[in-house]
């Protein structure tokens, strides 16, 4: 027997990496594991529910994402309390639009991910290593993209190193986009996009960054049927995180109802159609 | 053909566990021991990157002492599984027990078919709702497990800092004073060291310290639920120095 060179054993030493692991002792729970077989005939993208608008923007300290709360099949609600803005880490967030059931696993993976790598390593990973695993989870979703299911996140985080927000955005072969001001995904984000193009500034103070998030999520269901907008009936808000120097917050709902009730009863004395 | 030598089991395995007890002997004590505001991991080390106390998952802390790369693998493999359980079932389901069991398990099979034993000693402590429902357990390098109540020692001198530990530990005590009470103990194999003299023991420095807490309350206190918490060398140096102006 050859005299086993004790240098190969250092790249066969495990990873930080909780998904490598995953990959390598227990692939059947990776959410990418799952295989819809041969593609039937139709979509399955009607089968499952479909998240939509999230908008992200930065703002003077920080960045800022907002989702709406509706999920769709087809032309029905699915849900009317579906959350697409989660903290990924103490120093960032995500938000997701596409199919819901495959966008909340890689959620509950990635923010798995994140932190086993800060314990084992014992330092929490960079802003564009978070970006770059993250850009890896929506590839090992191509497949899955491809037969109709297709998950697209958008990513925000505050950049210990360089002191500020930054943010990304996905297509679902996995590439990584840098946005600067804002952007946003989902069926609703061209109209969002319209009012954020008019609404952001530079250097927004925190309190106007919120306003004008949810300004622009109230556009995107003004004219999006998949996007809901504030619904006065069940006091529901959107969900909104900020993220700066001091770490990730969701603002409290009690503010959120605030600004949508002066929303729209400025919009209802404005009395405009359209 | 060369013969053989009969070795008695009892032999076999009193001459594994000297070895292992000698390699453990060498290192610096660890002290992990509860208390009001939660659980104290104290220990003498002078590195500020090797690490001997680590966070495992959401109330669960880890402290070791021994063969550094022995216990870091251990520590690795403890995040492994608990990351896969929280993961594949749900973060409640992770427990210090769960996983002080499968370290006793992989310790005591290393101990009796491996060629050498682990060199290491653990702690596995989960901090719970209120001091009754802390979880303390002490692994031995033969997989031996014990669930200790308020306070356990590992490593070279237990037994001076456990005696020590025996005459200071007050359950009601808040970190800042668990803390001090862990280096006072801990300081205490300093005067021994020196005991020829009678001088009395100089306490340890942050420098030469390690210490973390498992925050008992760390959604409130903090807004996040993983109450690991690594006390830095300022705050360290802060805390030992008030205790002086007592």
């Amino acid at each position: 027997m050859a005299p086993r060179d004790p240098a190969d054993s250092i790249h066969q030493a495990p990873s930080s990496s909780f998904t490598d692991h995953l990959t390598r002792h227990r692939p059947e729970l990776l959410p990418s594991s799952r295989s819809l077989g041969p593609a039937s005939n139709g979509s399955a993208a009607e089968l499952a529910p479909q998240a939509t608008t999230i908008v992200s923007l930065t703002y003077a300290g920080g960045v800022l994402m907002a989702g709406d709360r509706r999920a769709t099949m087809g032309n029905m609600i699915a849900s009317r309390h579906i959350k697409k803005v989660f903290p990924a880490d103490h120093f960032s967030v995500l938000g997701i639009a596409g199919t819901a059931g495959l966008a909340l696993d890689m959620i509950r993976l990635f923010q798995v991910e994140l932190e086993h790598y800060e314990k084992i390593e014992g330092t929490p990973m960079s802003l564009d290593g978070k970006s770059n695993r993250l850009a890896a989870m929506v590839r090992s979703n191509l497949p899955l993209a491809l037969q109709g299911l297709a998950v697209v996140p958008l990513f925000a985080g505050f950049d210990t190193q360089r002191r500020t927000g930054r943010l990304f955005s996905y297509d679902v072969t996995g590439g990584r986009y840098e946005e600067y001001e804002h952007h946003s995904v989902g069926s609703g984000s061209v109209f969002a996009r319209g009012a954020l193009k008019k609404l952001w500034q530079p250097n927004l103070d925190e309190e106007d960054a919120v306003r004008v998030a949810v300004e622009s999520l109230y556009d995107a269901a003004d004219d999006d049927s998949a996007t809901g907008g504030p619904d006065m009936v069940r006091r529901l808000w959107p969900v909104v995180y900020v993220v700066n120097s001091a770490g990730n917050r969701e603002i409290p709902e009690r503010e959120l109802q605030q600004l949508s009730r002066d929303l729209i009863s400025r919009r209802t004395a404005a009395g405009l159609e359209a | 053909m060369t013969q053989q030598f009969y070795v008695s089991p009892e032999q076999l395995m009193k001459d594994r566990a000297d070895f292992a007890r000698k390699g453990i002997a060498r290192g610096r004590s660890v002290v992990v021991l509860t208390c009001r505001d939660g659980i104290a991991l104290v220990a003498e080390n002078p590195s500020p990157s090797l690490h001997k106390l680590s966070e495992i998952y959401d109330r669960i802390g880890f402290a070791a002492v021994g063969k550094y790369n022995e216990f870091e693998s251990l520590r690795q493999a403890g995040i492994r599984f608990a990351d896969v359980r929280g993961y594949s079932y749900s973060r409640d389901d992770v427990s210090a027990r769960g996983l002080a069991s499968v370290y006793a398990q992989s310790l005591g099979s290393v101990f009796t078919t491996e060629g050498k034993p682990f060199e290491v000693e653990l702690a596995v402590a989960e901090v719970g709702e209120d001091p009754y429902s802390d979880r303390l357990y002490r692994l031995n390098f033969d997989g031996s497990i014990a669930d200790e109540s308020n306070y356990t020692v590992m490593g070279g001198q237990a037994e001076i800092v456990n005696e020590a530990l025996s005459r200071s530990w007050n359950q009601d005590a808040d970190f800042a004073s668990a803390v001090r009470t862990a280096v006072k103990a801990l300081s205490a194999t300093r005067s021994a060291e020196g005991s020829g003299n009678g001088q009395a023991a100089e306490p340890l420095g942050a420098g030469l310290l390690e210490v973390a807490v498992l925050d008992r309350d760390p959604l409130s206190t903090r807004g996040t639920v993983r109450a690991f918490r690594r006390i830095n060398t300022v705050e360290l140096d802060r805390l030992l120095s008030s205790a002086e102006g007592d």
